[in-house]
């Protein structure tokens, strides 16, 4: 025993590694199963929109477009967009079918787009009801694509926060809406997304 | 060669020997997180959001019709938050939980509608919350522990959240900023719709 004691102090290995066994004889609590993956919920929700070029480009049209129309539209749009969104991601996950969702998706690009790219001033409501109408099928698609297991709550919160920070991009760049060049800058945008549109259309029909 | 391997080898089975004899608990499904009930119930709220979001949207609601609505709001719903609770700790079962969506769907609705309600209306929209919101946590909490200072603490988080929030929103003059008080209303409003859904599909 006294051996042991003395070569215990003088083996300077036995000092290194003792410390060692100790920490490892000392296993804490493993909390292993807590949290049950809220945090990938949110992440996953909020990357579905940005992770789909045919979303981010409808979005931001949104915000473009109320840039361009104005007060009150700059406002109505990006309010009424996430409560008709989140209608149609209700009947995705009810399992109500939505035929053409992503012709739908595809068609708002284009439809959206165009408003831009031409400048149309329709009376708010008709506004409204446009982008009211596409909305649903974004937010079909978000509904339907749930992941399973996921927290539902923690999923639409992610994907409607996503949503409307792309709707604050769109309204950020339609700021630059006021001199000349600007307008051009914008309506150039809106083509570019009609553009993109017509190409998911195309990918859709074949 | 072996004379070293044992004098490095018995020293350290020695003081592992010693070690597993103070056996530590193991708690790998620990409940607690070891701040003490009070705490405890002061970050249930901030990592609830189906309790947090519906308190931010009537401060936000509170704070769009002024500072008598938000000093309403700041008073009776911690109140009626703990008296919930204290009613569900004794008599809840702990349903109804998948009902909260109404909560985010109507609040939300006002805030993103800008609603001019009265403080009557304001006073009532307070007081279902709380109880409704206090109860299902209530249910949740062990009566024969330190369950009351647990709703203290989320009674206190609630005080602070709506203090934080309604009085961010009252002084807002600005068009673009109250029109993001709305906005985030919808934003909620939007989450209740999802969690009907989700509701309805998960019962189905």
């Amino acid at each position: 025993m006294k051996s042991l004691l003395k070569s215990w102090r003088t083996t300077s290995a036995s000092r290194l590694l003792a410390p060692l066994f100790i920490a490892l004889c000392y296993a804490q609590a493993a909390e292993a199963h807590v949290n049950k993956g809220e945090g990938v919920s949110f992440l996953s929700g909020f990357k579905h929109p940005i992770s789909g070029l045919d979303h981010v480009v409808a979005m931001i049209a949104v915000g473009l477009w109320g840039a361009q129309l104005g007060a009150p539209a700059i406002w109505v749009l990006p309010v009424a967009f996430p409560l008709v969104m989140a209608f149609g991601g209700m009947l995705g996950l009810l399992g109500v079918p939505l035929p053409g969702t992503e012709f739908g998706i595809a068609a708002s690009a284009i439809m959206l787009g165009a408003a831009v790219m031409l400048k149309l001033r329709p009376p708010l409501a008709v506004a409204a009801l446009l982008v009211g109408f596409f909305a649903i099928f974004h937010g079909y698609a978000h509904g339907s694509e749930l992941p399973p297991g996921e927290s539902g709550l923690l999923y639409s919160l992610g994907f409607v926060i996503a949503t409307g920070c792309l709707h604050a991009v769109g309204i950020t760049i339609g700021l630059v809406n006021r001199g000349t060049w600007g307008q051009r800058a914008v309506r150039f945008a809106g083509a570019a997304i009609a553009l993109t549109g017509v190409f998911f259309l195309y990918k859709v029909v074949s | 060669m072996m004379r070293r391997f044992a004098r490095f080898l018995f020293p350290n089975l020695f003081a592992s020997a010693i070690c597993l004899l103070l056996p530590r608990e193991a708690a790998a499904h620990l409940p607690t997180i070891g701040l003490g009930p009070v705490y405890d119930g002061v970050l249930h709220l901030f990592l609830s959001p189906e309790d947090l979001i519906p308190v931010i949207a009537l401060a936000l609601l509170s704070g769009q019709r002024g500072a008598p609505f938000g000093r309403r709001s700041l008073w009776l719903l911690p109140l009626a938050w703990f008296a919930g609770g204290m009613l569900g700790m004794f008599t809840g079962s702990g349903r109804g939980a998948t009902l909260t969506f109404v909560s985010f769907l109507l609040l939300g609705g006002l805030v993103a509608a800008k609603a001019r309600i009265s403080l009557a209306v304001l006073t009532v929209a307070a007081m279902l919350l709380g109880c409704f919101h206090g109860y299902l946590n209530g249910a949740g909490i062990n009566r024969y522990d330190d369950g009351t200072y647990a709703l203290l603490g989320l009674s206190l988080a609630v005080f602070v959240v709506v203090a934080l929030f309604a009085s961010l929103v009252v002084p807002l003059r600005e068009q673009w900023a109250q029109v993001a008080v709305r906005v985030a209303g919808s934003w909620i409003a939007a989450s209740g719709l999802l969690m009907l859904g989700w509701a309805v599909r998960t019962a189905s």
